[in-house]
């Protein structure tokens, strides 16, 4: 709202704040917008877990200071209701994977950094990239107000898995709402990615000078435009279930709670939901941990002043990840007895896609050898990323062979395993990320002592929340349960719970520093040039933080992304858009 | 910029294109129909069915859509997704239908 | 909009793809579209397959309209032709001719829908109820009637929570003509006692009614949306056209490409729902 004429000057034009804040088409304002709201999120689903772990830590105890709040359905005289530990339980799954972890390594850094990184003034569609957002905040809106339908939020699980869901409460069927606005602003997501890296590229920028992670943004999007359709199909199925009186999921001689549905045309199949949800779920699981990798990628080149060791392994590793995630879906469904030599597919084609995995993680580690590598913040991240995500691999591979998988599958031992690689896997990513990209964004740097305090508590309370869930799941204890201790053996590992719950609330407490740290550093911070850490990529090209249509001029690329440390130069990085 | 310098020539012999694919499109509708009414047996049915939708279908991607003078990427992309939709036909397949449409104990 | 910044290969094809960015990025939506509707012909090849004996008619044809449909085949192909003409016509710099293409695509995809309304409505119309004793219609003895309430039958309620038509205390159906004949049969009392379902023919009637309007459904929704963009193509097009011919015609390729789309679709749907 300036008192100049707005029109009178084309070129300096100032935007009303509306337009330049909030529905903005600047790939940077979006990209922060989504960062900003996923991390709410982010923080909204911790907070569903930390009180669930209080019923797992303490059963039938009345939540300390906030239990009075809740609300009688959740919480009756304080005491986490099994309906409402349900609901919380879909809906931190749902939050975190749906509305935290893929907007934040999508959304956020993808927006942020992929034009910036080759060379674009923007994203291909801007508008479009605007109505992502504005399609994604919706959808999370309708998602979190099912908390107040009447018989409370989503309880089926974040897999929703049929008939369960069909006769659930009200709330599922706004998840299902909720889901098909997320769907939709993921396809035009991915579709804008995959032009925009595909055909913005700057001069000189070939596939194989593209760094890391604009690969890894370009393999994820593939994932999101082509496995989003089947899960969005299905939800379309669902709610015609639930709202047209449908039986796609619904077999024949259903009997809910000793009544049969006679109402019920029948013929439909639970087993089509699982297919249909685990096509789109298992390529998802690359769709969290890829973003996550392309963002270590860069940190560690950038922090070992070396070349990525084995950076052409990396894209292909990348780029066989993508396509075999397409055809392992079945081994969440091996207990669903679907048949033996259906499972024993699916156990090959599983076997075969940790390879490459182990050829990423492999990749990375060989880069730290023989490197003189700077500790920053970022650094720390990274470097506590590859052991965990190592475990969390590891880990997956007893659950993908059918006959340990009998005994492990719906433990505690699945929780932990998926969480070292989200948790403390992609989370640290991107607390990476943030680390090392909030100079560019801000032009300020983040403090660093308050970093790494946050950075060696987190990794210290991480370990402590799942690393017992491994040994609770091998003891037999299932997951989704709202009070183990009534069995003998949840009862004998309930100290174990007690531990995971305190280092949960723990975990909270070593996020203050960064929330201290992200918001004093924007007004306080230490000032930063276009290139505090040395970098070779395009964005450090540009000014920070850049402006509308990011490059002063048109950048030209002349070498690889990752030209640390070249014999016979005078600084060790060779940045792609100087002439070597 | 050859895209954008389409002569009007070339317009207008694409215009007879349209033409001539437009009376074929109609003619393999009457084809469909019309073997519906002779009632083949279910698998001659499918059969016949799903060739003539897939030459309709490929006559419409190919000239209305201008995919018969694309060039190579579209290709790759578009292989990929038939290929992912063919795993995901090969789902009715690959279930056992016993399990399916009645509850097992 | 001059806050807007220069993005490259806006309009020129980018040597890689052979494409403008629209085109390219239209066609990758079309590749997410592919498989929507893929995993829904084959939900429906995995319903059918699996399907209890007797719940799956033997062709679609059993209950719904060929006739129409096959005309609606023909009137969404001869939308596809006009769709496209009218790119050619704007090729040629001939904004007028241009237009009117557009204009008459937009009355024949409103032509589809009006047809599809009147196959929808049928359908809401006509009722089948399952008995718990078989009754005797017309000398056989069935277990299910199909047919259309008569004019004094007390009005249906349905039950909210199940999404289901409550059983009332007794109906009056015009049952259907028997195969081959045009004479129906009287109209028929049914107690509420020996009613063990009724349902019109909707979606909830069965898993193959049910595929049938999700899939129509869904289709439908992309011809309105398709149609709400040749709306404002036809609204302001001719005055875009003048300042930016090329980028407008353009815009009318990418619309014409998702318009074909849902064509081809269609293509698909006809068959395996109506003949098969």
């Amino acid at each position: 709202m300036s008192k100049h004429d707005t029109h009178a000057d084309h070129h300096h034009e100032e935007l009303p704040f509306w337009r330049k804040y909030i529905f903005s088409v600047d790939h940077k304002v979006i990209g922060v917008q989504y960062t900003i709201t996923a991390l709410v999120f982010l923080m909204f689903g911790f907070a569903l877990m930390m009180i669930m772990r209080w019923q797992l830590a303490y059963p039938g105890q009345p939540i300390p200071f906030i239990g009075k709040y809740l609300g009688d359905t959740i919480a009756l005289d304080g005491i986490l209701s099994g309906d409402g530990y349900n609901a919380f339980g879909a809906m931190h799954g749902t939050i975190m994977v749906f509305l935290a972890i893929v907007p934040l390594g999508v959304g956020g850094f993808g927006n942020y950094v992929l034009p910036l990184q080759i060379g674009a003034p923007d994203m291909a569609f801007p508008r479009l990239n605007m109505a992502s957002y504005w399609i994604y905040l919706p959808g999370g809106i309708i998602m979190l107000a099912s908390f107040f339908m009447p018989g409370g939020a989503a309880n089926s699980g974040w897999t929703s898995y049929a008939p369960l869901s069909v006769i659930a409460t009200t709330g599922q069927t706004m998840w299902l709402l909720g889901m098909v606005f997320l769907i939709t602003s993921s396809l035009l997501g991915s579709v804008n990615f995959i032009v925009t890296a595909v055909q913005l590229r700057a001069k000189g920028l070939s596939f194989f000078r593209l760094p890391f992670f604009v690969w890894a943004q370009l393999v994820t999007s593939f994932l999101l435009l082509l496995a989003f359709p089947p899960l969005e199909a299905a939800a379309v199925l669902q709610l015609m279930d639930r709202v047209a009186g449908t039986s796609f999921f619904m077999p024949t001689g259903l009997v809910v709670s000793g009544v049969e549905q006679a109402h019920l045309s029948g013929g439909g199949s639970p087993l089509l939901w699982q297919h249909l949800f685990w096509f789109l779920a298992h390529p998802e699981v690359y769709v969290l941990i890829l973003p996550a990798l392309g963002i270590i990628s860069e940190i560690i080149a950038t922090n070992t002043r070396k070349p990525l060791w084995g950076y052409k392994s990396l894209v292909y590793s990348a780029i066989f990840l993508g396509f075999m995630s397409f055809i392992v879906w079945a081994h969440h469904m091996f207990m669903t007895g679907m048949g033996t030599t259906l499972s024993t597919f699916f156990q090959a084609t599983t076997m075969i896609i940790s390879v490459p995995s182990v050829i990423i993680l492999t990749c990375l580690i060989i880069s730290l050898y023989g490197a003189s590598i700077r500790f920053t913040v970022p650094m720390l991240f990274a470097l506590s990323f590859l052991p965990m995500f190592a475990i969390g691999g590891l880990t997956g591979l007893p659950l993908g062979l059918t006959a340990s998988d009998i005994h492990l599958h719906d433990t505690y031992y699945v929780i932990g395993h998926f969480h070292y690689v989200v948790a403390p896997g992609t989370i640290f990513a991107v607390f990476a990320g943030i680390y090392h990209w909030f100079p560019k964004v801000t032009g300020r740097m983040m403090n660093s002592t308050l970093g790494r305090l946050h950075w060696f508590f987190s990794f210290i309370f991480i370990n402590g929340v799942f690393m017992p869930m491994l040994f609770q799941g091998m003891a037999g204890i299932l997951r989704r349960q709202y009070d183990q201790s009534e069995q003998l053996h949840g009862a004998s590992a309930q100290g174990l719970s007690v531990m995971v719950s305190w280092s949960a609330w723990l975990l909270f407490v070593a996020q203050i520093p960064f929330i201290i740290n992200f918001f004093w550093s924007i007004w306080k911070g230490q000032k930063v040039g276009a290139n505090p850490w040395e970098a070779t990529t395009l964005e450090w090209a540009a000014p920070s933080p850049p402006p509308h249509g990011n490059f002063d001029t048109v950048p030209v690329v002349y070498c690889g992304p990752y030209e640390y440390s070249v014999p016979g130069k005078k600084t060790d990085f060779c940045p792609q858009h100087v002439v070597a | 910029m050859s895209h954008h310098e389409m002569t009007a020539e070339e317009v207008s012999h694409h215009v007879r294109t349209y033409l001539k694919v437009f009376g074929a499109l109609l003619v393999l509708t009457v084809i469909t129909v019309g073997v519906f009414y002779l009632h083949l047996p279910i698998v001659g049915a499918v059969v016949v069915a799903l060739i003539v939708a897939s030459i309709k279908g490929s006559l419409v991607a190919c000239y209305f859509m201008h995919l018969i003078s694309e060039r190579g990427l579209i290709y790759w992309i578009l292989a990929l997704c038939a290929l992912f939709f063919v795993v995901l036909l090969l789902l009715p397949v690959i279930t056992d239908h016993e399990a399916v449409g009645t509850v097992t104990h | 909009m001059s806050a807007a910044v220069a993005i490259p290969h806006d309009m020129e094809p980018h040597p890689v793809t052979g494409m403008y960015n629209g085109k390219f990025g239209l066609w990758l939506f079309l590749a997410s579209e592919v498989m929507l509707f893929g995993a829904l012909f084959s939900s429906y090849v995995l319903l059918r397959m699996g399907a209890p004996e007797g719940t799956w008619p033997k062709h679609g044809a059993e209950i719904l309209n060929v006739p129409l449909a096959t005309f609606n085949t023909v009137v969404l192909i001869t939308s596809s032709v006009t769709m496209v003409m009218a790119w050619a016509a704007l090729k040629m710099n001939n904004i007028a001719r241009g237009q009117l293409f557009l204009t008459v695509t937009f009355l024949l995809a409103g032509a589809f829908l009006v047809v599809k309304y009147f196959e929808y409505s049928e359908k809401f119309n006509h009722f089948e109820v399952w008995l718990k004793e078989p009754m005797v219609v017309d000398g056989n003895s069935v277990s299910s009637i199909r047919g259309h309430l008569a004019k004094d039958c007390p009005p249906l309620t349905k039950e909210t929570h199940i999404r289901a038509f409550a059983i009332p205390e007794f109906i009056l159906l015009d049952p259907d003509a028997p195969a081959g004949s045009k004479e129906h049969p009287p109209t028929l009392r049914i107690d509420g006692g020996n009613i063990r379902r009724i349902s019109d023919f909707g979606p909830a009637h069965s898993t193959f009614l049910a595929t049938y309007f999700t899939l129509t459904g869904l289709h439908g929704l992309h011809i309105i949306g398709g149609m709400v963009v040749i709306l404002y193509f036809m609204l302001t097009g001719s005055r875009f056209a003048q300042k930016r011919p090329d980028k407008y015609a353009d815009r009318i390729e990418c619309t014409g490409l998702y318009w074909h789309f849902v064509d081809l679709v269609w293509i698909f749907l006809f068959p395996v729902l109506y003949l098969l």
